[in-house]
């Protein structure tokens, strides 16, 4: 237990650290690193701990804790009144009276009697949640060091509150790892609240007007979530007079339906699925270390790391049902929406929704085979997407721009950032690496159960190649003459961060195997009572061209960079006009310039229609999910 | 015929793997001179030798090797190999989707190969290539949905040894499949990103800047694939293996007779038909199992 306490405690410590200690610093780079160190070995104990365990529940009972929890949670949205009637907006302070209404209410009246068995706990699920928190949000960490000074260069009209910034980080870090190991659902839903704060303020940091609109964004429809949450809570205390998430699961499933309906309602918000999917395309104003880390690998995760654990309530019912449909919904149009952007960060940001929607789905369908996919998509999808997000998040100042038609012949001016972002983007969709794995094994779960889901996913999938390989193809793209390189300008703390998760995208493929059998298998086993079936010879393919690409793309790369003599260059093909290699001579002898530019097909894939049918679709289905519980 | 089925069933995974990789050029490569011959008789010309395509391959060989830059024929020698790797994993019975997800791998080498030239009129043809594997993946994977709904199994060793045919449950599918099958063979109306005959408005399309032994692999690769693909048409028919050959021929003949009336469609209507074909057949026959389940 003092593992887990210590894990919440230590960033809470670092944050605070970070906010006293004065600027300019060395010993602050130092504490970063020692203290992402920390965060890395402790969840890689615990998991060497627990290997091949069941869960373990603790006790922590403590008024003192509790007390200061509902002040901690008093004082949050006391600020949050503030903060919004300060900027003349009143909605997000009519949520947080009456979220706080609720609570003190329910705290006054049935406080006294509430029995809280095990505050804690720890299973495979949530220490594969530490790890993910902890590896890459240390890592993120260690990038923010290197990032921030290039933002404040950047933009010289924001106010530098890198203190501030990283404050926030490392609290997020904390409440991140509360979420992850309490059992008591109050303490939950205080966690999950700080994680909506620190959210809030991060995409706030630039202070303009458009973060600002994206933070109360976010704000109002988390507090939405946070309100459903709170109710929730009330409604499972008041029907069944418990307070934790494993005695909620032992419960005669109908008798605990709404509550988890409520819960798996503010998942939804929180892993911004449709019809909430706005506030993360706003929340991209955000610095990228802040994207990487709470909006794409760990706190919208939160959001399906919830709807998987209350999912088995609703197994069998027609809530399940329409879970399942609405992750369907969000997977398939965010999907497509996806093809019509050239913003790189909107892109990741829908692709991110996209990849959600799938682990809500199979969470919907809730069999052995379904949960073992969603957990693996959680472990892939994060440490490619964070990757992804901090490749953009340097390009972005090397080139001014995060336009992906911008991106022409990055692999001749950033050549190693260019290969470890292939590896990302090729992590997102291609075999052998993990997010087909982990698809393969979705379409396999949902063909027994839900062929409906299967016909989605092979859209979907379909939908997933076009804007990851024409975006391939604008980076790799390669021209002649001499382009500036300018590789060198990318600071050591970025590399470090990008090199460790590039290899971290690779080994989590290539220990697949380990993970699946001795990580995820002991947690199904708890869960279902049974492990899915492995077919040994696929996972052997996998291996196979794993190995070989890494075997033949360095050795190809090397033998026809320096071995390869025998050939004739010459110039691209430009209609028999060519002036030299990218100038023509067109009409009225006038010199033409090539340019290539992708396609987005806005007609079909055109943002603001699907967008809008996903909210239609998804608003439906929500009504018909909560009808369903409450009668 | 039984004989040849039963030898097939005697060879270990390995053999098998082998046997594709060295009969499966022979075959495609073959079937490639049928084509010309019956394409050109079909257009009241004579045609040229069957043996035709192996001579030209032969010849670009041993071309000079003129290139753009220095790694645009790695993506094609990587397109080769994760094709031959699919169609290997095909015939030797092992799952049919990683063998979809191999040929999905090998085809997105292939499109960064036209990507990375960097010449208007590959890009060009990269982008419909793109367009033309998102039109067709979907029937793709449904195919193996709806197999694996008949047989219970992804294997393709199991599909074929089922013991009823596949094809009375799966019409819709099949259907939908020789559909996006002509996107696959780079027959017209659906030759869009690279067409056999330069007329198009793009040039060679996504193989403009690709001569002397790249385009050679590419044509070698075709054979492999062409091959494949007949096999996926077999499985509807494996009950009976004589008549899975001859409807895989049949299928083969079909397709060259649809090559030879129709023009090109644009790229939308590629798009649009193929995605709405197979919602109409693949979805429906795929609902309707779900449904008499």
């Amino acid at each position: 237990m003092n593992a887990l306490i210590f894990l919440i405690l230590f960033p809470l410590a670092v944050s605070i650290l970070a906010l006293v200690l004065p600027r300019g610093l060395a010993v602050r780079k130092f504490v970063g690193v020692f203290a992402s160190i920390i965060l890395c070995a402790v969840p890689i104990y615990l998991l060497a701990t627990n290997l091949d365990s069941g869960p373990a529940y603790f006790h922590l009972e403590s008024t003192f804790v509790n007390v200061s929890m509902l002040i901690v949670e008093l004082l949050i949205a006391v600020f949050i009144v503030f903060v919004s009637v300060r900027s003349g907006r009143y909605l997000p302070v009519l949520l947080v009276v009456v979220q706080s209404l609720v609570m003190v209410v329910f705290e006054v009246t049935s406080g006294h009697g509430m029995k809280v068995e095990h505050t804690m706990f720890v299973d495979m699920f949530s220490i594969i949640m530490a790890l993910i928190v902890g590896i890459i949000g240390s890592a993120i960490c260690l990038y923010a060091i290197g990032y921030i000074p290039e933002y404040h260069e950047h933009y010289k009209d924001v106010k530098d509150r890198r203190a501030w910034f990283a404050f926030l980080l490392y609290l997020f870090l904390s409440a991140m790892f509360g979420i992850v190991f309490s059992n008591s659902l109050m303490w939950l839903y205080f966690f999950w609240e700080i994680t909506t704060v620190c959210s809030f303020l991060l995409i706030g940091y630039r202070d303009d007007a458009a973060s600002r609109e994206s933070a109360f964004r976010a704000l109002n429809m988390n507090l939405v979530g946070g309100v459903v949450f709170a109710v929730g809570l009330v409604c499972l205390y008041s029907s069944s007079g418990i307070m934790e998430l494993d005695k909620m699961l032992r419960q005669a499933p109908g008798a605990v339906l709404l509550p988890a309906v409520c819960l798996a309602f503010a998942g939804l918000v929180k892993s911004a699925q449709f019809p909430f999917s706005s506030w993360l395309t706003g929340a991209m104003v955000a610095p990228t270390p802040v994207s990487a880390l709470l909006h794409s690998s760990t706190m919208v995760k939160a959001g399906v790391y919830l709807i998987l654990r209350v999912s088995p309530v609703m197994e069998h019912t027609a809530a399940a049902k329409m879970l399942t449909l609405i992750g369907g919904v969000s997977f398939l149009i965010t999907a497509l929406i996806a093809i019509s952007q050239s913003n790189a960060k909107k892109v990741l940001a829908y692709s991110t929704i996209s990849n959600l929607g799938l682990i809500v789905a199979c969470a919907g369908v809730n069999t052995a085979a379904a949960v073992w996919s969603a957990i693996l998509l959680i472990i892939f999808h994060a440490v490619a997407k964070s990757l992804l997000f901090l490749c953009v998040g340097i390009i972005e100042y090397k080139l001014d721009s995060r336009d992906i038609e911008d991106m022409d012949y990055l692999v001749m001016r950033l050549p190693k950032l260019t290969a470890v972002m292939m590896t990302g983007m090729a992590g997102m969709f291609l075999a052998p690496f993990g997010m087909i794995i982990s698809k393969f094994i979705t379409l396999k779960a949902f063909v027994e159960s839900n062929p409906a889901m299967a016909i989605i996913l092979a859209y979907g999938s379909a939908a997933t190649i076009f804007f990851w390989t024409k975006w391939m193809g604008k980076i790799m793209s390669i021209r002649h003459g001499v382009t500036e390189v300018m590789e060198h300008r990318v600071s050591r703390w970025e590399w470090i961060t990008v090199g460790i998760l590039a290899v971290a995208t690779v080994a989590v493929c290539l220990a697949f195997p380990y993970i699946s059998f001795h990580v995820i298998n002991p947690y199904l086993k708890e869960m279902f009572g049974k492990t899915p079936v492995v077919d040994t010879f696929n996972v052997l393919i996998v291996f196979i061209i794993m190995l070989g690409l890494l075997i033949v793309l360095p050795v190809g790369l090397l033998y026809y960079a320096f071995v390869d003599k025998n050939y004739k260059r010459v110039g691209t093909y430009l209609g028999g006009g060519n002036i030299d290699t990218i100038t023509f001579e067109g009409a009225m002898a006038s010199t033409q310039a090539i340019e290539l530019k992708n396609y987005y097909l806005e007609r079909y894939f055109g943002e603001e229609r699907l967008f809008n049918a996903g909210v239609f679709a998804s608003l439906t289905l929500i009504f018909i999910m909560f009808g369903v519980a409450v009668i | 015929m039984n004989e040849i089925y039963s030898l097939i069933k005697s060879l270990s995974i390995l053999e098998r793997m082998l046997a594709f990789v060295l009969i499966a050029p022979l075959a495609g490569g073959i079937l490639a001179g049928i084509d010309r011959k019956v394409s050109a008789r079909l257009q009241g010309r004579y045609g040229p030798p069957v043996l035709q395509p192996f001579f030209d391959v032969f010849k670009l060989m041993r071309k000079e090797r003129i290139i753009v830059n220095k790694f645009q024929d790695f993506t094609i020698v990587l397109f080769l190999l994760f094709t031959i790797f699919s169609g290997a994993l095909f015939f030797a019975g092992a799952d049919i989707l990683l063998a979809i997800f191999g040929l999905a791998l090998a085809g997105t080498f292939f499109i960064l190969g036209g990507f990375c030239v960097s010449s208007p009129f590959s890009h060009v043809g990269a982008e419909r290539e793109i367009i033309q594997t998102v039109a067709y993946e979907p029937m793709v994977i449904l195919m193996a949905v709806g197999m694996y709904q008949v047989t219970g199994s992804f294997r393709v060793g199991t599909i074929a040894q089922h013991h009823a045919p596949l094809i009375l449950y799966l019409p819709g599918v099949f259907a939908g499949f020789l559909y996006i099958l002509t996107i696959k063979f780079r027959k017209s109306p659906f030759d869009l990103s690279m067409s056999h005959h330069a007329h198009q408005e793009i040039v060679r399309g996504i193989t403009t800047e690709f001569s002397g032994p790249a385009l050679a692999l590419i044509e070698i690769t075709h054979w492999y694939e062409t091959v494949l693909l007949l096999g996926m048409v077999y499985l509807f028919f494996a009950f009976n293996p004589l008549l899975g050959c001859v409807v895989a021929m049949a299928t083969f003949f079909f397709e060259i007779l649809i090559d030879m009336n129709y023009a090109r469609f644009k790229w939308q209507l590629t798009f649009l038909s193929s995605w709405l074909f197979t919602a109409v057949a693949g979805v429906s026959n795929i609902i309707v199992l779900s449904l008499i389940r």
